[in-house]
This record gives C-alpha cells, structure tokens and sequence, in this order.
C-alpha cells in the first residue's frame, strides 16, 4: 500500500489527519517530517499520543526522511506522509527524486493564515513566495491540489491560485 | 455556584464548542459556564495564541476539547506544559459539560475528574435486540 497521501499541513497530526483521512484509508501509519519534532522528544510524544494505538508514527528530519522512504513505500499498510510547510515539501521532493523514490502527487491539506498571506480557500493562505513555490514544484512534474478531507472535491493548484476568499 | 467569567473553555471543530455550550444554556441555562472556541480557520500557532488569550482574560483553568487527536487538544496540551493549574478534558461530551456546570465550585480537577466519569457513564447502546450496555 505505501505512502498514498503526501500532504502539506501545518496543523500536522490532527482530526483531519487521524480520523477524517485516517478511517477511510484504513491508515496504518503516518510520518512526520519537520526538523523542530525531528528534533524534540517532547514534540514527538505530544503528537504520538494524538493517535490510536494501532496506528504507527514516525519522524523524521527533512535531511533524512528521503532516503527513509523506499522502507515506507515497501510498508503493506496504507500510509500519510505530512510536513508542516510548502519549503519542506518542496525540499522532501527534491531529495526524494535524486534518491530514486519520486513524488509525483502532493496534496495541499491546510496551510492556515497568517501575515502576508492572502486567503485562496477556506483552509488555504499563501504568500507570493509560497505560490511561486508550488508553481515550480508543479513545473518539476508533481501535480498539486487542495483537499482537506476525502469527501471533498480536490482543486487543481491553477485553480486555487485563481480563487481568492474563503470558498 | 458563582456566576460571572466562563470557568472553562470548549475548543474543537467547527461549531462544536458554539453548539455544545448552546444545548448547555438550554438545559441548564449556565452557557455562561463556558466560553466557546473554533479552530475554523487557524493554523497550530494561532489556536494555541486564541487558547492563552482567552484563558487569560477568562481566569479559567479549565479546557474542554472533542478529538484527543484534534488540533485544539494539541494547542491545549501545549499549554499544560507551562501552566500547572490548568486541566484538560479531551472526548467532551454534552453530559461531561452539564456535569462540571453543576461541580464547577469543586476544585478544578475534581470537577474535572467528576465530569469525565459522568461522561463515561452516560454512553449507552440501546435495542438490536441485544443487552443494554455502557462503554
């Protein structure tokens, strides 16, 4: 089964995540990339508490978590990679394809308000950096799109940089 | 029981917190209990800042959220690490709610404590022709 969802969250671990993506997929386990949980015994256990005991958590650094993948893509249980931001992302890629295991989807789950940033979906705000970011990631070959939960209709990444407000 | 600023908070998705404190005022007409907190719309760092501010301005010590999974339980748990008064109850339920309006002149995590073990007891499968049954 393998990694089935690659996605940008900066809440990380959360409803969403572990029951809304989570009961559906049937997730067996899910890895964290972000170098402050990475690097915090205390982040890791806040997190690993959030989810059910049958549901695996591992964490990684964005250096390490590349050459990490080829196990998890090998795993039989269906699993959710998820990094708190676009530039992890973008950086997991890259590292992923030059370590023969590319992404090719990425998933835009919810990257929240804050200064700068302008609302193109209810759950997605981005700055002009940011979108410029994303276009270049889709210009690598990685297709993109908004979707918060399974029940919702995904949004190519043109069309979420097209809206604006909270729809 | 002393009427005046929200004792607790109630944090989680969408309109949880908002209905859950409604159908409290109904019941009891004590919704003031409670004030009422969505994370619809915001990142970790900001439901975490809303949380700290409003427990701030509130005086409460108490946090009420619904998915022990759930961004808010995340922000709150993050809270408890600097603030040893504060308590948190995760799985909020409407009975564990009514049960702390009634408790809420209980030192806190007596309250606390009280009101999860009415919540638990409250669940009940009922009919399909098997027995009656709590969680």
């Amino acid at each position: 089964m393998a990694i089935e969802l690659f996605r940008i969250d900066d809440r990380l671990i959360h409803g969403q995540v572990v029951v809304g993506w989570g009961q559906p997929m049937d997730l067996g386990f899910v890895v964290l990339v972000d170098d402050e949980v990475a690097g915090s015994d205390w982040e890791q256990e806040l997190y690993r508490m959030g989810v059910p005991p049958t549901m695996d958590v591992y964490f990684h650094s964005v250096t390490d978590a590349a050459g990490a993948l080829p196990r998890y893509q090998a795993d039989p249980r269906p699993g959710v990679l998820l990094t708190g931001d676009i530039e992890t992302m973008c950086q997991l890629v890259d590292g992923a394809r030059a370590a023969g295991t590319p992404i090719t989807v990425v998933n835009l789950g919810g990257i929240h308000h804050r200064a700068g940033r302008t609302q193109h979906l209810r759950y997605i705000f981005l700055a002009p950096a940011e979108s410029a970011e994303l276009r270049a990631l889709a210009a690598r070959g990685v297709a993109i799109s908004a979707q918060d939960v399974p029940a919702a209709r995904p949004m190519p990444l043109e069309d979420v940089l097209a809206a604006r407000g909270d729809a | 029981m002393s009427e005046g600023a929200a004792r607790a908070l109630v944090a989680g998705h969408g309109d949880f917190a908002a209905g859950m404190v409604s159908a409290v005022e109904q019941i009891t007409g004590r919704g003031d209990v409670f004030l009422a907190v969505s994370n619809r719309a915001l990142g970790a760092d900001d439901i975490e800042r809303v949380l700290r501010e409003q427990l701030d301005a509130t005086g409460a010590t108490m946090i009420f959220t619904d998915l022990p999974a759930g961004s808010c339980t995340i922000a709150a748990r993050r809270l408890l690490r600097t603030r040893r008064e504060l308590v948190l109850l995760t799985g909020t339920s409407l009975a564990s709610l009514l049960d702390f309006v009634f408790h809420v002149d209980l030192p806190v995590t007596d309250a606390a404590r009280h009101a999860a073990e009415k919540a638990r007891s409250a669940v009940l499968v009922l009919g399909g022709g098997g027995q009656i049954s709590g969680d």
